[in-house]
């Protein structure tokens, strides 16, 4: 028998690999997970991304009733439909979560994200960056003479647009805070 | 009315309370406070185990051969890090434990202090659920809900740290009714319009199957009973996984053998063949399903599973079904029997027929010799003169584990014990000590390798000192049989590091731990010594000296479906493809 001729990342071809080539289609999906507001309970969550590799593209917690100590932490996940059933699946399974919503699948709902910009710059620039502010309705909450940060909130669409306006007029830092959501309607 | 007592005094009474009779364990800095409690009664019994790896194992043989929670209890830093391997295995395996590990006090928490470890840290991704206790007053209600937790659902294993100062601090006792178990309630009962619907998919079904799992074992006896009269009555055909062995007898008339990468031929081709497959507790490991893609191409699929993560998770199902196996068959057989207990004579008649011509290629055949052991003949030695008797069969991993499976024959559940998702070489000798605690009359025998046996064993001093009179039927072949059969298939015979050397004089061994040796390396004398074995009254350790390279078949070389399965040596030149030898 000749040697093997296994070439390097040939593992992501295994025969074991669950996903049909027809379903490679990747979608992002928003999770509300409400869980026991203990100690670990976010490493708990994270740990399963991370152990079975999955994806998290934003994440938010916060305790959100203090009495029942329950917090509500908001995921945004993408991966093949597959892999966001079993991220479902497998967060419903632990055993301080009560909850798992698929915010995505259950229908419409509201997505919200807080941005601050730090934007330096001189002249038109400066101008310029107030104007555009005042259309994405951001708000100033820090002002110098040769810098601004403003402050909006919006969807992560919105945030990275304003984000790419502001770029070239003199964007230093950018602090987000993440996608919460809710489902609209009752 | 509550008690106030102290943190180890509470640990004891929570146990008590808890129905525990034994703690396999080993003490430390960090946990004398609750061992100080364990010498002052007499109700639960401690074992000293030699190693915290083997107080896991036990407490799972123990756990697995009875259908309780078993329980041990480690210290903090190197004893809860030693039992990691055994909780993982306990997670893989779906085994309901309870482990109590010491922790630095809380004050030194975080400080680097003397054999502290982040143990639930570690053990978060190990544990089906973990708890670091910081209150005293929350400590007995957490270990009602630990118990809770791993026996609920789908079981499995879950540790709870206790600090030492919480260990001595005072305060009052939860009693168990009182404690808050609510929100963890996974549902058993199944969905009664899905469970029609599997009715009647089987009533029509001309090739059915029955694929039954570690589920039916971990539901309890009734599971086993229900699946019985299910099988029974439908005339269907029924295969198991290597966990699931013993739910449905070996000497049943149904009963077409495990399947699996090691599996019986007639069982993974009906798998690959039957038009309905009914999977009751079973998780579609990779050992079952070989090529996904190829996995039982033309079946129906039912999948029955408390944990409804185990659904489509591997292979996409037809039809689930989210409850306890025993209360979906429950439902199941009344629906069954109410709508005129209809099957598909003409077409489970073909069905037979096709297995039964399976079954004649006999894919158990092995050429025996009258010089040297084979381990199948061991095995097959072993069977007949054990059969019958009370016995029960832990295996550590490997050829020999695979060997038991196929030719020892499982009558009842509970009397199997066998690392299947982790693969723990090193389970076998702790997990018999675990059984014969629990059923100290039976015969337990641990079916093991050499290689794997000399992993943990330390512990024939524990079976010594709580005098388990466990047999250690050690099939040693001198290699580390398992990998080197697959170096021959896929690494052009390079056997690297996969032979045994300076392996120790068993039988002076045995002596040196004060019990019996017993060597065997003649065919003619095997029967002799393995009765020698049984009726020794006390620890036996049996080198029997098999056949060094035999290969155990039949295999599913990997990525390859069910129909291309090797049955002996002749056919397994370069069958394996580099995409396979990626494979584990």
């Amino acid at each position: 028998m000749s040697a093997l001729n296994i070439k390097k990342g040939s593992t992501s071809h295994s025969a074991y690999d669950l996903r049909d080539s027809h379903e490679q289609l990747v979608v992002s999906h928003t999770l509300a997970v409400i869980v026991e507001n203990e100690p670990g309970v976010l490493a708990r969550v994270i740990g399963l991304f991370s152990a079975r590799g999955y994806n998290i593209d934003s994440l938010t917690v916060a305790e959100v009733d203090h009495t029942g100590h329950r917090s509500r932490i908001t995921i945004v996940t993408s991966g093949t439909p597959h892999v966001i059933d079993q991220v479902e699946k497998q967060l419903s399974r632990l055993v301080s979560v009560y909850a798992v919503h698929d915010l995505t699948a259950e229908g419409p709902c509201v997505q919200r994200e807080l941005a601050l910009f730090k934007v330096a710059g001189k002249g038109e620039h400066r101008i310029e960056a107030l104007r555009l502010a005042e259309i994405f309705r951001a708000h100033v909450v820090d002002s110098t003479l040769e810098s601004f940060i403003f402050e909006m909130t919006g969807t992560p669409e919105k945030i990275d647009s304003f984000a790419d306006l502001m770029r070239p007029l003199g964007l230093r830092e950018l602090a987000r805070t993440g996608v919460a959501a809710l489902s609209r309607g009752m | 009315m509550t008690k106030a007592m102290t943190g180890a005094q509470m640990v004891v009474q929570a146990l008590k309370d808890q129905g525990v009779e034994v703690v396999f364990g080993y003490p430390g800095g960090a946990v004398l406070p609750i061992y100080d409690e364990i010498f002052q009664q007499n109700d639960i019994r401690h074992v000293l185990v030699r190693h915290e790896q083997g107080a896991i194992h036990m407490a799972e043989g123990y756990a697995r051969s009875t259908g309780k929670v078993g329980v041990a209890l480690v210290t903090s830093g190197p004893g809860a890090t030693n039992a990691v391997t055994g909780l993982v295995d306990a997670l893989m395996d779906s085994i309901p434990i309870v482990v109590l590990s010491g922790q630095v006090p809380t004050f030194m928490i975080g400080t680097d202090g003397f054999q502290e470890a982040d143990t639930v840290g570690i053990t978060r991704p190990c544990t089906k659920h973990n708890w670091l206790v910081k209150d005293t007053a929350k400590l007995s209600e957490v270990i009602h809900q630990a118990f809770h937790v791993a026996r609920s659902g789908r079981p499995g294993p879950v540790l709870i740290d206790i600090p030492k100062d919480v260990q001595f601090a005072t305060s009052e006792y939860t009693p168990m009714p009182k404690a808050k178990v609510d929100h963890y309630q996974p549902r058993v009962k199944g969905d009664i319009e899905a469970i029609t619907r599997m009715v009647e998919m089987l009533e029509t079904a001309e090739r059915p199957l029955f694929y039954t799992g570690g589920g039916v074992i971990n539901s309890g006896n009734a599971a086993s009973q229900l699946l019985r009269e299910f099988v029974e009555a439908t005339g269907f055909p029924i295969t198991s996984t290597l966990m699931g062995l013993g739910a449905y007898p070996a000497s049943g008339a149904n009963w077409i053998g495990m399947l699996g990468m090691h599996g019986l031929y007639e069982a993974n081709l009906a798998m690959h063949g039957c038009d309905l497959m009914l999977n009751i507790g079973a998780r579609f490991d990779d050992r079952i399903t070989g090529r996904i893609a190829d996995f039982s191409p033309k079946s129906k699929k039912v999948h029955v599973d408390i944990d409804p993560s185990s659904i489509n998770k591997v292979i996409r199902v037809d039809l689930s079904i989210v409850g306890d196996v025993a209360h979906v068959l429950e439902d199941a057989l009344r629906i069954w029997k109410a709508r005129g207990r209809k099957v598909n004579k003409d077409g489970l008649a073909k069905w037979w027929k096709q297995i039964k011509e399976w079954r004649a290629v006999d894919c158990l055949a092995f050429t025996n010799s009258d010089k040297v052991i084979k381990p199948q003949y061991a095995l097959q030695r072993l069977e007949a003169l054990t059969k019958g008797m009370d016995r029960y069969i832990t295996t550590e991993v490997g050829q020999h584990q695979m060997w038991a499976a196929q030719f020892l024959g499982f009558e009842a559940p509970n009397r199997w014990m066998t690392s299947g998702g982790l693969g723990t070489m090193g389970y076998g000798l702790p997990a018999s000590i675990g059984v014969q605690i629990a059923h100290p009359e039976a015969l337990v025998i641990n079916v093991a390798g050499e290689a794997s046996w000399l992993m943990n064993m330390q512990e024939m001093g524990t079976a010594m000192q709580f005098r388990a009179p466990v047999k250690q039927f050690i099939l040693n072949n001198e290699r580390l049989g398992m990998v080197r059969q697959w170096q021959e298939l896929l690494h052009g015979e390079r056997y690297s590091s996969s032979w045994s050397e300076s392996l120790p004089d068993f039988v002076k061994l045995a002596e040196a731990f004060g019990c019996k040796g017993i060597k065997c390396q003649d065919p003619k004398d095997l029967d002799d010594a393995i009765m020698e074995m049984i009726r020794y009254d006390g620890p036996v350790i049996f080198d029997c000296l098999v056949e060094k390279h035999e290969n155990c078949f039949p295999m599913i070389p990997s990525g390859k479906p069910h129909n291309e399965m090797l049955l002996g040596n002749a056919e397994t030149q370069g069958v394996i493809k580099a995409a396979g030898a990626v494979l584990v």
